[in-house]
Parts: C-alpha cells; structure tokens; sequence
C-alpha cells in the first residue's frame, strides 16, 4: 500500500482545520483502495456462499427453478444415502492418509537433500516437478499406469508374480465395520488414487521443508554439538520443533487440496465401482449439472465448506491472536 | 495523498474491467470446479449483429459421429452459405460433460441456438417442462412431417401434442455383439434366449473365454445392460408402464430382472471398472471376450475405428428375449427460448429433418434416419437390416439415455445400479429404484 505522500503547503487555512483535513484523508485513502477488492469479495464470495446456502435449504431439485423452503430436506437426504456416506468415508481415510504420507515423505526428502548441499538444487527441481502438472494430466497418467490388465501389472506378470493387485478397481474395504448404509474403513481402490495424488505434491511439501530447514540458525545446532548432543537428538528436539509452524501451513494447504479434490478422482477413476472412490466433490459435480439436483447439490458444497472450515478456522483463529499479541 | 486516490480509482477501475471480463464465465455460483470450462469457449466469440448464424450444441466428438455432424453442416453451408456456423461440440461419451455445460448454459440464460437432447423424458420433463423450448408444431406442418417420422417417435419428442424437437436419427440400445471367430470356432450360435446366454457364457467360461464384456467406468453403460435385461423380463407393454408408476420397482419382475442381471454379472471381466465401453468392445474385438451389449454406436467403433468387418469379424443379434423390441435412442434439436436469430435455426431444423440431411449425417454415424422414408441403399448391411426391423418392432425407450426418465431418476437409478453391481443386494436395489421413483415423481 502507498503511502499518502503529503505535501507541505503554503500557509493559507488556519492549522487545526488544514490537520485535521488532512487526517480524514490519510485515513480515508486505504479505504478506498481496500473497497474494490471488499466489494468484489464480498459478491463473488460471500455472496455466492450464502446463495448456494439458500439453495441448499430450498426443494430445487429439477430444471425448473423452485426455490420454495425445504428446511433441511437436503441435508437429511444426503445423510442417508448410501453414496454421500460413502464419500464422506473415503474423504475422512484419504485426508487422513494423503497429509500423513506427504509430510513424511517430504520431510524424509528434504533433510536428506539439506544435508546433501551439493546437489540440492538438482534434486530440488526434480522432486518438485510433478506440481508443475495439472491433476487431470497425473489422474490420465496415473490410470494408465495403474490400470489392472494393461499397466504396472504387465511388468508384475513378466516378473512371474501372480494374484496381481486391482488397484482403483478392487471394491474391498478393510477393515469392514458396517456403519449407516456402508462399510466403514480404508476402500483399497483409495490408495491407488492416494499414490498418484502423493507423488504430485510430496515433492512441494518436500520445498516447504526445505525453506524451514534454512531459516533454522546454524548457531544452535553448533550450540548442540558442543554439548555433544548427538545426530538423532538434535533432529528430534532441535529440528522438529522448529519445523512446527512450517508443518502447519502444509498441514493446511495439503488438507484443503484433499477435503475439495476433484479433479484427480475426475480423470483416473471417476466414483468408482459402489463409490469407493467417490469424493463429495465429484457428487456435487455430477448431481448438480448432471442430475439437476440444484439444492442436494448446494448442500453437498456447504457440507464441504464446513470440512475445509473445521481444518482452517483455529489457524486463522491462532494467527490473529498472533497479530494482536 | 493525490497518488493515492488517483491509484485507488485506477485499481478499482481496472478490478471493474476484470470482473465484466469474468462475468462471461459460465460457472453458477458453485464451490466446486469445472473441468469442462473449454465447452464455453465458443459462446466467448464476438458478437457480430446484423450475422446471421447457428450455434450448435452436441456431443458428437468421437469418430463418426462427428463425420457425420460435419457432413450435415457441409450440406447446410452448401444451402445457406450466408449462414455462419459455430460447432459448439463437448466431448464425453453419452453426453456426461456436455449436460453439465448445457445445464449452466441454458439456467445462466445462455442457450446455444440448438442442442443435441435424447428424445422422451430428457426433452420433455426437462428442458420442456421448464419452460425453456419454443413449440414447433408450426414447423412440423409446413415440412410435412407428422407423416415423416414415426407416430410413436411424434410422441417421444411431443409435450401436449405439441413436437419441440426434430430427431435426427435412430440407435439402437438393444443389441447383443458378439465375436463371430470365437462363436465359430466353439460350435455356438448368438442366444436369443436369457436361457441359451447362459448356456453359451457357461460354454464359454469353461474354455476359459470372458463370456460377456462390460466397461462400467462410466456407469451407464451398467444401467444400459440392465436396461435391456428389465426389457426382456417385462415385455415392451410393462416396461413402459415402469415409467408412468403402473408397475412399481419393487414388482417380482423387476427383482427377477435383477437377478438374472446379477447371475450376467458373473460372466463379465474382472477389470469392468477400468473400462469404458470403447474398452469393452476392444475386448470383443481382440477376442478376449466374446460378446458385449452396447449400443449400436459400438458397430460404428467396430467398423470405423478397428476396422472389423460386419458378419465376418463381429455378428449381431438383439439381446436376450427382446427380438422384435426396439430400445430407441433418438438424438433430437429443437429450438431454446431467447434466441436472437431464430430464422436461422428453423432453416438448419429443415436440413436436419430433410431425407438428405438424414442420409448425410446417419450412414457416418452409424444410426440409422429418424424418417421412413430415406435411402435405405446409402447403408451397410446392419443398417438395412435395422431400418426394416425399427418398423416392425416395439418401440422402448431408454433409461441409461434418459428417454424413458427424468435426468433426476436416470442419476440416481445409476447409483443404485452401480453399488447393485459390487454388492449384489436385490431387495437393497429395488428399494433405491423405488425411493428414486417416488422422489422424481413417477410413483404415485
């Protein structure tokens, strides 16, 4: 933001009124270079969310648009069916494992790649690139390679293995608790998607951890080192914990991705047979503009506004304490 | 502190130019993305007033089809080069992406000038009801074709006994292929009978063949099969009267449909649900299965992509106890409210419907004319045989097409076929058929 330059001028209004004058204006000026973008935020946003909202509460659910109160029709509808369990499943097991992998193997990267400055930017660049692919390219890729009679299982069966996997197309779920309609558990089809979605992003939670790695003083470790902490010490008590607020934002940012991902699950398996690989996003896509199901389809968008909030909330909650602190 | 006003106006001046920019967006106010965002890019051309032209919408871009969509614009520009035309195609098998542009297009007060709509349910408790379609009676009188086309096809496109769409074309749903080397070789002849299909795919399956061929990737092509087998269970008669809430979806012959539905399930390939139905006729045609059920758009892949020759590679013959059925098909265009130049659309709605529009488009296509009265010389061996055949036959609509029902029924009856597929559960099937009934309004 510019700041108002102010010019001294001559002498010609008594000093308190040219002041105070002046003040309004100095307040009023980012005002009004805030208020385009507040506006347009508030419409295209806001507006939207509290529109899809109303829709959601309506029984527009054909072409012709009838926006009569249906209280919440909709959302008792969605908790009862067979598919909208379903996703909510895969959503939980898939968030749940996708953030667990990534940072694992993220940070398994980085520090190995920090501790090898040499080659850093090399192996940087090559672990990163597949974020510069879009998820339809990595989901048609993905199925391809995964497919169960003509990819990755050609080469198993050139090598004599037999009783080859079905990847996305195996409908097991282990372990097989029966809860609502469904089975409750990890649908083994997931994890097929869970690689493909894995090998696109690890590779930037990889860089995030790697700029945490540097803004860490080299003092403290040299500190450590001479109180004869060892390798496997320092990294647990110094390294983690400072990486604690880079872990976060990725936390954040990959959980997102995961609670809203569409497009990957769109490109390599669609929802799957019996929807084990179904996720609310594809449901909201395919009942809204497919099946003209306006205010399930809402609803389903408000439902996942909710999960991304439950995940983003606290965050924004703990960073304004922060500012106010 | 000028500066700072000035580039304040300046911002909001150039936010403003961005948000008219964006509002030629297609998207209703949606958290979700659309992949599909290239299907608008035509409708983002300048607009030239005083030009005459048509926008057609489809989703013919598969080999073909889309010959065939090319040839009837070439034979429209020969009449009417004054005409600019705009081919507005969405990829998509079945039209699962081009449905969804249509549907922001035409609620976001966008209609493309004419789009392809599957004759029945899809154009009448759609886009009819709606209140979106302009009748075209008038029309249907000067071409003279309440006795051009079939009375039951009138019906199909008919709201009132008001027609809102012109058909242009006829496939037929109901078709069992089947790989004629592999049938030769084992001593079998294509069954007719749900009986002789099981014996054939017990045949088959201990010579260690895939009986049967399924791509359910995309799951309508599961709800196509079923279809067919609910056909040959229930007769023309009480399948139609499944539409109308007569017979209800917890009937015993429903819940036999999908038994024997279930018992074909155990003939298919184990990988189903990796395929599409390119991929499943790919089976067929490699001879690693030896029959599929598709419709006969699979003879157009068959012919045009593999290069198989009819009665030599491939043979043919209606699903099991549907012969002398017709499970219809019927892409139709017909004229949305609030388009500017709709002269311009009627003319292109003549060429469709005109015996020379339709042997332009069908031969490529591999459909066969919507009329009675076209070239039965301009088509192969299939296609003659089809023509003589749909004018025998029962007519059925299609529910995996949305001819029979409601978009509304038509996605959530899938869903109940594709979790019927994995887990098998009959009475659980029928119970989501009827809920799905009773939500969109057929059961009473």
């Amino acid at each position: 933001m510019p700041a108002a330059a102010v010019e001294a001028k001559p002498n010609s209004q008594p000093k308190t009124g040219r002041n105070s004058n002046i003040r309004l204006r100095e307040r009023l000026a980012p005002v009004l270079v805030v208020l385009p973008s507040i506006a347009l935020i508030g419409l295209f946003v806001y507006g939207f969310i509290a529109w899809s909202g109303y829709v959601s509460l309506s029984k527009w659910n054909t072409l012709v648009r009838n926006l009569s109160f249906a209280g919440l029709e909709n959302y008792r509808f969605l908790f009862q069916d067979f598919r909208f369990q379903s996703d909510l499943r895969n959503t939980l097991m898939f968030t749940l494992l996708f953030i667990a992998t990534c940072l694992a193997i993220g940070l398994t990267l980085a520090l190995l790649v920090h501790a090898n400055i040499r080659f850093e930017s090399l192996f940087r660049n090559l672990f990163i690139f597949p974020m510069a692919l879009s998820f339809v390219v990595t989901g048609v890729a993905w199925q391809w390679i995964l497919n169960p009679s003509t990819g990755v299982n050609l080469l198993l069966r050139k090598l004599g293995a037999e009783d080859l996997p079905a990847w996305y197309t195996s409908t097991t779920v282990v372990p097989s608790i029966s809860l609502g309609q469904i089975d409750f558990g990890l649908p083994v089809a997931l994890l097929a998607v869970l690689i493909a979605a894995v090998w696109q992003l690890s590779g930037f939670t990889m860089a995030m951890f790697i700029a945490g790695l540097r803004a860490i003083n080299e003092d403290i470790y040299e500190a450590a080192r001479m109180d004869g902490a060892t390798e496997r010490q320092i990294l647990r008590s110094i390294t983690l914990p400072l990486l604690r607020p880079v872990t976060t934002s990725a936390v954040i940012i990959l959980g997102h991705i995961s609670l809203k991902i569409f497009d990957l699950i769109y490109a390599m398996t669609g929802p799957g047979a019996a929807f084990v690989t179904d996720v609310p996003g594809v449901y909201m896509f395919e009942t809204t503009f497919r099946g003209n199901h306006y205010g399930q389809g809402s609803a389903i968008a408000i439902i996942m506004l909710l999960l991304v909030s439950i995940l983003i909330v606290p965050y924004l909650i703990s960073s304004m304490r922060k500012e106010e602190a | 502190m000028k500066l700072a006003v000035k580039s304040a106006f300046v911002l909001s001046a150039a936010l403003l130019a961005t948000l008219s920019a964006c509002s030629d967006g297609k998207e209703t106010g949606s958290a979700s993305p659309s992949p599909q965002s290239s299907g608008t890019a035509a409708s983002a051309a300048p607009k030239n007033e005083g030009n005459k032209k048509v926008e057609i919408f489809s989703w013919w871009t598969g080999a073909g089809e889309e010959d065939g969509l090319k040839a009837l614009i070439q034979l429209f520009k020969d009449k009417h080069p004054d005409i600019e035309v705009i081919n507005a195609a969405v990829a998509g098998g079945a039209g699962t992406n081009a449905k969804a542009v249509l549907a922001s297009r035409m609620q976001g007060g966008d209609p493309p000038a004419t789009f392809q709509v599957h004759a029945g349910a899809e154009l009448n408790a759609g886009w009819v009801a709606a209140g979106k379609m302009n009748p075209l009676g008038d029309l249907y009188a000067s071409e003279g074709w309440n006795e051009k086309f079939p009375k039951e096809l009138i019906e199909l496109v008919s709201d009132k006994g008001q027609p809102y769409s012109v058909p242009v074309n006829i496939h037929r749903g109901n078709v069992l292929w089947y790989n004629k080397k592999i049938f030769d070789e084992n001593g079998l002849t294509a069954p007719k009978t749900f009986e002789e299909f099981f014996d054939v795919a017990e045949k088959l399956k201990a010579k260690g063949i895939t009986p049967l061929a399924l791509g359910d990737k995309e799951p309508w092509t599961a709800v196509h099969l079923f279809e067919d087998v609910l056909l040959g269970t229930l007769g023309p008669d009480d399948y139609k009267k499944l539409w109308t809430g007569e017979v209800p979806f917890d009937d015993k012959r429903v819940k036999d449909a999908l038994d024997t539905f279930k018992k074909m399930l155990t003939y298919i390939n184990k990988d189903h649900a990796a395929r599409n139905w390119q991929d499943a006729s790919q089976l067929v045609a490699k001879g690693e299965a030896a029959m599929n059920v598709m419709g006969d758009w699979a003879k157009g892949y068959f012919v045009n992509d593999l290069k198989l020759k009819p009665n030599v590679d491939f043979g043919w013959t209606t699903t099991p106890n549907t012969a002398g059925m017709f499970m219809v098909i019927s892409d139709t265009f017909g004229l949305p409210k609030g388009i500017k130049d709709e002269a311009s659309v009627k003319e292109f709605l003549k060429v469709l419907g005109s015996v020379e529009g339709q042997d332009a488009f069908n031969p490529l296509k591999g459909s066969i004319p919507a009329r009675i009265d076209a070239d039965a010389g301009k088509y192969d061996v299939y296609g003659k045989q089809t023509i003589e055949e749909f004018k025998s036959s029962k007519l059925a609509a299609s529910l995996a097409h949305g001819s029979a029902a409601a978009e509304g029924f038509v996605t959530q009856a899938s869903q109940a076929i594709s979790i019927f597929v994995t887990k098998g559960d009959v009475d659980a099937a029928a119970a989501a058929l009827v809920q799905a009934a009773k939500a969109s309004g057929i059961a009473k």
